[in-house]
């Protein structure tokens, strides 16, 4: 720093120059900015994501999509719809009717809540959203097993139609079961599958059960 | 002044040696804590009760203490603590069914395969599948009893559930814990060589839920002498293995204090197998095949009951 012991700069002499920040490309964030896009865009963006998740359901790859950008529009609407295609069923006593709407509800959530949870506290790597999201998802074959069995309903309500339903909600339960394994399977610890996967089917299973039950009044 | 030879490294002989050379000198003697307790286990043991020990569990109860209390030691509140209730592998689940189901005579359910890992996996899946499994099986016979009866309507009967979850789920966490409670009152008073954690009791208790199960689904049977003999078999067999674990617990205390609390263990297990039975199950109807009753002229004569 010898050198530099001369150098002065008097007070009085102005220092200008211009400064200016270099803009190298545009921000990352003008790219997601969706506030000046008209509202259709935003739903119909929603929209796509949510059918997108439906088809994986029905054909399941392993494809991380399900995984990554969850949602969980998807299972409310098919809880609900599952919850109301149950209502109207035989209620001559109060007490032994089917389910009613409040405990379909309250079956599937709390039932998805209880298995992520156990596949957290077994030492899976999925996190809670995702994997409520997939169990919701997965109970799109199941809805529509309900939907089937009420057509058949109306049909009739004999030995032929109890045996067309017992054959769809058993096709659809094992769907269920084999789309969301194969959704959830990989994040576990490898000697603890089977203790993951049986709560899954045992969740299943009761939906099944009560979809299969219905009868109407 | 120390001489040179002094500092000079020695071989150090024997203790044994050294000590018979020196008696006064002070010793310190260092050794492994589960030598020790090995040793003064030994010294305490009977010679005729050898064959308890695999019941009683002392020989490396010590050793697995040690292991329990380098584990659980993550605070409440954090999500590990609740991992270590979760730490058992698929084999190790079934290993416990396994031995639930075929009580092995002489053989402690805790020791042989709880040891000191308790698992709050089983208990809960277990309960939770025999509720579904009793419920389901009720609603199944029910249909299958009244089936032929033109004024029966199949109802669902779900309101069922919600009773079985209350009464399985009470029954698995709140007799565990009275259990828990009164051993311990008990070895405050009378020193007991076994004793329970009251995750080791929830354990026990859930698993010997688990024959249940077969036995609910065997239920759907319409016959009476069926059901009695299904409930006696799987009574038998989860009642054994709950004595198996308990008697060592309270066999040193109060021979009436000892007998009364197995004796209460089998009842409460019974009480629920018979309660079960009673409010989901109807009872099936007397169903005799048709008497052949010979008539005065000769001609047979079928009367339905």
């Amino acid at each position: 720093f010898a050198g530099l012991a001369d150098v002065s700069i008097s007070e009085d002499m102005p220092v200008e120059g211009e400064i200016t920040v270099p803009v190298g490309s545009r921000s990352p964030d003008e790219d997601y900015s969706t506030l000046d896009e008209p509202v259709r865009d935003t739903i119909m963006r929603d929209l796509k994501a949510v059918g997108k998740k439906f088809v994986h359901v029905m054909y399941p790859k392993k494809s991380s999509a399900l995984l990554r950008d969850w949602d969980l529009w998807g299972p409310l609407v098919l809880c609900v719809s599952l919850a109301l295609m149950l209502q109207g069923g035989s209620a001559d006593s109060k007490d032994d009717g089917g389910p009613q709407f409040a405990e379909v509800f309250v079956i599937i959530w709390f039932g998805a809540v209880v298995i992520t949870l156990n596949s957290k506290l077994l030492g899976g790597t999925i996190s809670f959203f995702q994997s409520l999201c997939v169990l919701g998802y997965c109970v799109l074959p199941l809805t529509v097993a309900m939907l089937v069995c009420r057509l058949v309903l109306l049909a009739g309500s004999g030995t032929v139609s109890f045996v067309i339903r017992l054959i769809v909600v058993v096709a659809m339960f094992g769907w269920s079961t084999l789309a969301s394994t194969a959704f959830l399977a990989d994040s576990q610890p490898p000697n603890r599958k089977a203790l993951v996967v049986y709560p899954i089917f045992l969740f299943y299973f009761v939906i099944s059960w009560m979809i299969l039950t219905f009868t109407p009044q | 002044m120390a001489t040179v030879d002094d500092l000079k490294f020695q071989e150090f002989d024997d203790a044994a040696n050294l000590l018979a050379a020196n008696p006064d000198a002070t010793t310190i003697s260092i050794d492994e804590p589960v030598e020790i307790s090995k040793n003064q286990h030994g010294r305490l043991q009977e010679p005729g009760r050898e064959e308890d020990d695999e019941l009683l569990g002392t020989d490396d109860s010590d050793k697995t203490e040690l292991l329990a209390g380098q584990k659980k030691s993550a605070p409440f509140w954090t999500f590990e603590y609740y991992q270590t209730f979760f730490d058992v592998d698929t084999y190790q689940v079934l290993d416990r069914i396994k031995g639930s189901v075929f009580p092995v005579p002489g053989k402690n359910f805790v020791r042989l395969y709880i040891r000191s890992n308790p698992d709050l996996y089983g208990p809960f899946w277990i309960c939770a599948t025999l509720v579904f499994t009793i419920a389901v099986s009720g609603n199944l016979s029910n249909f299958f009893i009244h089936l032929g009866k033109p004024t029966y309507h199949y109802v669902p009967e779900f309101r069922k559930v919600s009773i079985a979850a209350t009464t399985i789920y009470a029954y698995a966490w709140l007799v565990p814990l009275a259990l828990w409670g009164f051993l311990m009152w008990r070895n405050s008073k009378v020193m007991n060589i076994v004793s329970y954690s009251f995750l080791e009791i929830v354990c026990v208790y859930g698993y010997s839920l688990f024959i249940y199960i077969p036995t609910a689904i065997l239920w759907i049977i319409p016959q009476k002498v069926v059901r009695w003999v299904l409930v006696m078999f799987s009574l038998c067999l989860s009642g054994s293995v709950l004595v198996m674990t308990f008697w060592p617990a309270v066999r040193d205390d109060n021979r009436r204090i000892a007998l009364a609390t197995v004796g209460t263990i089998v009842l409460l297990h019974a009480l629920l197998a018979v309660g079960c039975l009673a409010y989901f199950f109807d009872a099936p109807e007397l169903d005799f095949p048709a008497p052949i009753i010979p008539a005065h002229n000769g001609t047979t004569l079928i009367t339905k009951s």
